[in-house]
């Protein structure tokens, strides 16, 4: 897979090392959204409770969803023109509706969750907690 | 370069979907299921640029990705609406009451 990436790079000149720059920070933008949807895939399978999955699934999603996007923003851009600037923008205004709504739908699911009686996980641990406590203290 | 990059993360997003589709299926609840349906949508944004990007009509596609980011929103708001039981702004506090004397308890 190396020698591939590899071949392909020496196939395609690189105009200019600024350029070269700019998609090297584009693609590491990606990758780093990859390591942070990463995160948010482990948490919603392994994190126990409703409201602990949502942590997970509210922060890492709108994270990695921005960098991703500000990512490829970045590596398409290959000059200066008009067209060029517009994909830009356009993106830049996805990244921004992100930015916006993802938090808006977590935070009206926990609304709609907590209202609807669903009741974190760690009660009956509370309780359990409690009573152990206690009984060193009577005694 | 570009392609290859596009590719590699496209393809690493379909593997990592993978648990979030297990969490819509086994879920517990359906607040888990609407959690990886919005999650998912959301990604959905991010691999509709990719596949632009491979076939080189990126300013087509980045109009499907801001209508699918849209849709997810409105999606996720009505579904939460449906989910919320229509109480009265007095009474919004009754299950907060019922919590507390079950910790109490």
């Amino acid at each position: 897979m190396i020698e591939l990436l590899a071949s392909v790079e020496l196939n395609e000149p690189v105009t200019s090392p600024g350029w070269f720059l700019v998609h090297t920070i584009g693609m590491g933008m990606g990758i780093l959204g990859l390591i942070f949807f990463l995160g948010t895939a482990v948490g919603m399978v392994r994190f126990p409770d409703f409201y602990t999955r949502m942590h997970a699934a509210g922060k890492g999603d709108t994270l990695s969803t921005m960098l991703m996007l500000g990512g490829f923003g970045l590596v398409m851009m290959e000059d200066f023109s008009a067209g060029s600037w517009l994909l830009l923008l356009k993106i830049l205004g996805i990244v921004l509706f992100i930015f916006i709504t993802t938090p808006t739908s977590s935070h009206a699911l926990m609304r709609a969750a907590f209202e609807d009686d669903e009741m974190p996980l760690g009660e009956k641990d509370l309780q359990k907690l409690r009573q152990r406590s206690r009984k060193p203290r009577s005694k | 370069m570009k392609e290859w990059f596009a590719i590699i993360m496209g393809a690493s997003l379909l593997v990592l979907m993978i648990p979030i589709l297990y969490r819509i299926i086994m879920g517990p609840t359906g607040f888990d299921r609407i959690l990886g349906v919005n999650v998912i949508g959301t990604k959905t944004a991010v691999i509709l640029v990719i596949i632009g990007t491979l076939f080189e009509r990126v300013d087509m596609f980045v109009d499907f990705a801001i209508a699918y980011a849209l849709l997810n929103f409105v999606g996720a708001i009505v579904v939460s609406r449906y989910f919320n039981r229509t109480v009265p702004l007095q009474e919004m506090e009754k299950p907060r009451a019922k919590a507390t004397k079950r910790v109490k308890a």
